[in-house]
């Protein structure tokens, strides 16, 4: 497929410096964004999805920093730039946050605001990124509301975010990522805090208005059964890595670092037999700040080969190619190679 | 909205009922009644009443009836604007306290517009600029503001004002419109010597109000709606602005209602100080002699203003807040 890359991340590197330290949230981060297709990017708590989300936007909270990388804006067009040049709080950046990428929030409720109504939210949005008049603003929120399936949008226009349903609101807030009419959509656990029905129709309100729009989805998510339904790449992401990135096929049929392996263990399987017990990863994800040595991964792997693992990293996954960051399948391709 | 309002205001008016209740018994706390008192006054200047003059006394004023009853003429004749008289000035209260409660209103009001316009904005810039030199400079000025008793910084105004400045300190008037008749003469002469009563009375709030709209703010600008504010591309002092600043206002708010009787009650040393013609002094004076018409009155007076002050700071929470607002809908 040769879909135009919408946004080409590079060996993005972020860093919290406090008086306890230096956390390294991302530690060489790479990625393509293609249009109308979707990323799903993954991992447990803590690996630095949320951080790669607000990094794009330049919206990681202080004393967080972009300390290396590039995050390149539509390359090889004329509306090619570099993110990560640019001052957070410029009009350029103001005009990518909402305009050129769109943000799409975890909890619904508490990512729109309660003393304003959903029509004023959206309406601000719209206008913030288009030269038209109040009217005209408040037209294309309740067609913008309309699209992302709300019953009776003109008068769910004046209402606010606290007399709808989670599922409402969380539609208020793609309609609202989508009032810049952006070519990026991240999407940061947009169905984590919704039950399992509610869960289904975002996931396929999601993929309508991809389709629709030739939209470029990052889908971050904990959630694999999330990834199988919408991905078509996976970014596995561990302590701030992305430690394999592969077709969502491959990534289910032949996963190849370790790490996906016990994420695909984890997930519960309806074939199960009653009282069986649901394998987890032993350990927690550590503290960005104590990072192990070598492999990030190696105190939690069960396949670890001893000292090269513990003394050594694994190069990164190379951007728009299949692959893992680990010595065992290095060992393995050189093998069939 | 409307049921909001109706039931604020019928419980202000509950209150007001209570606060008279209170009121018509701490003028009957004294033993024997008013004209015991009365007759005591006029004995002790040389005149003396008879039984049948103090009998017809008491039955003027009801003071032969049961309690209840009493009570009710007392509200009655309140009601009117009648509040007795004092005995101490030997003139009816109303009279006594005339102005005072207007320009107790005006320094007050004052006072409580100057900590607002204030402590928000530094409270905001605190916030914003956590631990910053600014910050701190700001944290260190409120706590000794904070620390600082007012009529003390009253008297220290006082000094510098009149050694360095020159100026005409104390008092709510100059001396050529302290008894004149209202005129906008007197209104600007009033105008002019407000500041300085307002700074002082304003000081410890303020010092307050900062620390509460900074600790407010703090909390609201962790919340996810900033981000989503700031993902849509507004600039940070607007989505500040717009969302959590609103949102810390709430308490801010509230504060209001506590806020307005402090500033009367706690006001009375810094007016002696300042020779204020409010009606804190006037309330001291009144206990001190046991003059109960007057203290009662402005008791009541008070009160009542307090529970309007409530009132308003009700309606402004429910401006702020639509889930106050919408309410039952």
């Amino acid at each position: 497929m040769a879909d135009r890359t919408s946004l080409a991340v590079r060996d993005l590197a972020v860093e919290f410096r406090s008086e306890q330290g230096v956390v390294r949230a991302l530690d060489g981060v790479s990625f393509d964004l293609h249009a109308g297709r979707t990323l799903g990017v993954v991992g447990e708590s803590g690996c630095g999805k949320s951080v790669t989300a607000r990094s794009i936007l330049r919206i990681v909270d202080r004393p967080g920093r972009i300390t290396a990388g590039r995050m390149i804006l539509d390359p090889g067009t004329p509306r090619e730039v570099d993110l990560a040049q640019l001052d957070p709080e410029s009009k350029e950046m103001r005009g990518v946050r909402g305009g050129r990428v769109g943000l799409i929030f975890q909890e619904p409720m508490t990512a729109l605001s309660v003393h304003y109504t959903v029509g004023n939210q959206i309406m601000e949005a719209v206008l913030q990124h288009a030269d038209i008049s109040k009217a005209e603003a408040q037209n294309r929120a309740i067609e913008l509301l309309r699209e992302v399936g709300i019953p009776r949008p003109e008068t769910r226009i004046s209402a606010y975010p606290f007399e709808l349903s989670g599922g409402l609101r969380q539609r208020v807030g793609i309609a609202m990522a989508l009032a810049g009419d952006p070519e990026i959509v991240i999407a940061d656990e947009p169905t984590t805090a919704l039950d399992v029905t509610t869960q289904a129709q975002i996931l396929s309100l999601l993929r309508r208005l991809q389709e629709e729009k030739n939209i470029a989805l990052m889908l971050i998510t904990h959630d694999m059964g999330v990834i199988a339904e919408m991905a078509d790449e996976v970014a596995v992401m561990y302590l701030g890595r992305v430690v394999e990135f592969a077709p969502v096929e491959e990534v289910f049929s032949e996963p190849r670092h370790p790490y996906t392996r016990a994420l695909l263990r984890a997930v519960p399987s309806i074939l199960a037999t009653p009282r069986q017990r649901l394998s987890t990863i032993g350990g927690a994800v550590p503290h960005p700040g104590a990072r192990p040595s070598g492999c990030p991964f190696h105190p939690r792997c069960s396949e670890q080969l001893g000292a090269l693992c513990t003394e050594q990293s694994p190069r990164p996954v190379p951007p728009g190619r299949s692959g893992a960051a680990c010595f065992k399948v290095d060992q393995s391709e050189a093998v069939t190679a | 909205m409307v049921i909001y309002l109706l039931r604020r205001l019928g419980l202000a008016l509950i209150t007001c009922v209570f606060i008279s209740i209170f009121t018509f018994v701490i003028i009957r706390l004294p033993p024997g009644d008013f004209v015991d008192a009365y007759i005591a006054n006029l004995a002790a200047s040389g005149s003396s009443v008879s039984a049948e003059q103090a009998e017809a006394m008491r039955r003027e004023y009801g003071l032969d009836r049961p309690v209840v009853v009493q009570y009710g003429i007392w509200m009655g004749r309140v009601l009117k604007g009648d509040f007795g008289v004092s005995m101490v000035w030997r003139r009816p209260v109303t009279e006594v306290i005339g102005d005072r409660l207007w320009l107790t209103m005006a320094v007050s009001v004052s006072a409580l517009f100057l900590t607002w316009m204030i402590a928000l904005p530094i409270g905001i810039y605190s916030a914003m600029r956590q631990y910053s030199i600014g910050d701190y400079i700001f944290t260190t000025l409120g706590f000794i503001g904070l620390a600082i008793p007012n009529f003390l910084l009253a008297l220290i105004l006082m000094y510098l004002g009149f050694r360095y400045l020159g100026l005409n300190v104390g008092g709510l008037f100059s001396a050529e419109y302290a008894q004149a008749p209202w005129s906008l003469a007197r209104v600007w002469d009033l105008t002019k010597h407000l500041p300085l009563p307002a700074a002082v009375l304003a000081m410890a709030g303020t010092a307050q109000l900062i620390r509460i709209m900074r600790a407010n703010l703090l909390d609201e600008l962790r919340k996810p709606y900033v981000v989503t504010a700031r993902a849509k591309g507004l600039t940070e002092m607007r989505a500040v602005l717009k969302y959590p600043v609103r949102a810390a206002l709430n308490p801010f708010a509230s504060s209001l209602a506590y806020l307005f009787p402090y500033l009367v009650s706690g006001s009375i040393i810094v007016s002696l100080v300042l020779g204020l013609p409010t009606v804190g002094p006037l309330l001291l004076q009144a206990l001190v002699a046991q003059d109960m018409f007057l203290a009662g009155a402005i008791v009541l007076l008070l009160g009542v203003m307090t529970v309007i002050g409530t009132l308003i700071s009700d309606m402004l929470l429910m401006w702020i807040d639509p889930r106050i607002r919408l309410e039952g809908r």
